[in-house]
């Protein structure tokens, strides 16, 4: 017997079959958006006794239902809310023991103490628009962040980094340890400077 | 002379086709590493708000998502236009949220148990009311930790 070479087999089909499977995935999957504002709820358990908060360390922000912005009691455009808030936080009013070395606001007496004591109060309707909602946080911790840039930038100049990209670095999983563990005390320290103290009242259903 | 006789005809050479699976095999391979399977349907309009403070999410395993819109065109005839929850794969009351998250969570790793976020994919045009009810349903369980999942962008989009 003769013999024969294998019959070499026709590929030109394997275009199409990989084509077929791409289209498949393309239409099946969707690239994820897995970003966004994290938030801390307040646990169930009521506090026994609630501390007490000076009126001047409060910034309070009301929402109503049409979606008008309500800062301090007067009506603010959402988009003096970040400096507002940074003004309030950097404040620094305090005296003697309350007294904040490194805040670079105006120290009034009648707004925060520190920014230990600064609390941002957020209260909304039940008809507030979501979006919206979601436009006053981000600009909440915009407030907050600018504000831990500033002294990232200014205590750890050497790292070359702001706070919020030091962060982003922290809690990417591809960071080497040393790096994270050079990254968190400082991120620690900045984060006690200026604590995000956010508190969210119960919806008003009528205003 | 044959040897130097010239070729005949200038008829173009087929261009090869061969390395065409490689391509596409390639973009494929693209695809399937970078994108995720969608592991539930959307029944819910789902047009996420914008945000530009956005911090990166979790991983996967340890993220519970809730779904929250008006349900989407074709589920309108029958569920209405109302902003309603979707859990999986069917849509919710608020009630069944805790149920939930508890599901959720004892289907999770021992060790991830105590990780877990939830993140709040809700429709920008939802009244605040419903995602209240959700976040007062999610402390009575003790799921803390949430996300409010934003896309990327400046917030004034958000205002019109």
């Amino acid at each position: 017997m003769a013999k024969r070479a294998a019959p070499e087999v026709n590929a030109g089909s394997m275009a199409d079959i990989a084509f077929l499977l791409l289209i498949f995935f393309l239409v099946t999957t969707t690239i994820e958006t897995d970003s966004g504002l994290n938030r801390k709820l307040p646990p169930m358990e009521d506090q026994v006794d609630p501390p007490i908060i000076r009126q001047k360390n409060i910034f309070t922000v009301v929402v109503n239902k049409n979606d008008q912005l309500l800062v301090e009691e007067e009506l603010t455009d959402i988009k003096d809310l970040r400096s507002l808030a940074v003004a309030f936080l950097d404040n620094g009013g305090g005296v003697g023991d309350e007294a904040c070395d490194y805040c670079q606001g105006e120290r009034d007496e009648s707004s925060s103490d520190n920014p230990d004591k600064a609390i941002i109060s957020l209260k909304n309707n039940r008809e507030t628009s979501y979006k919206v909602y979601i436009a006053i946080q981000n600009e909440l911790v915009a407030a907050y962040n600018d504000l831990r840039n500033r002294e990232f930038l200014r205590l750890y100049p050497s790292v070359g980094l702001n706070f919020v990209d030091a962060q982003k670095k922290y809690d990417d999983p591809r960071t080497s340890v040393d790096l994270s563990d050079q990254l968190k005390p400082k991120l620690d320290v900045v984060k006690a400077m200026y604590p995000q103290k956010l508190s969210e009242a119960e919806p008003s259903k009528t205003n | 002379m044959s040897k130097f006789k010239k070729k005949k005809g200038g008829e173009l050479p087929a261009i090869s086709t061969a390395s065409l699976p490689d391509i596409v095999f390639m973009l494929l391979f693209f695809f399937m590493v970078a994108t995720v399977m969608r592991d539930s349907t959307l029944m819910v309009v789902n047009k996420l708000p914008a945000a530009d403070q956005v911090q990166k999410l979790d991983k996967k395993d340890r993220v519970m998502y809730i779904y929250a819109g008006k349900p989407s065109n074709r589920y309108q005839d029958k569920y209405g236009t109302s902003a309603k929850i979707q859990l999986n794969d069917k849509f919710a009351t608020v009630s069944e949220v805790g149920a939930f998250i508890l599901a959720e969570r004892a289907a999770k790793r021992q060790e991830l148990q105590n990780v877990l976020t939830t993140a709040l994919k809700v429709d920008s045009d939802t009244k605040m009311g419903l995602v209240q009810d959700i976040k007062q349903e999610l402390r009575k369980v003790s799921a803390l930790k949430i996300n409010y999942t934003t896309r990327l962008g400046d917030y004034t989009q958000n205002i019109n």
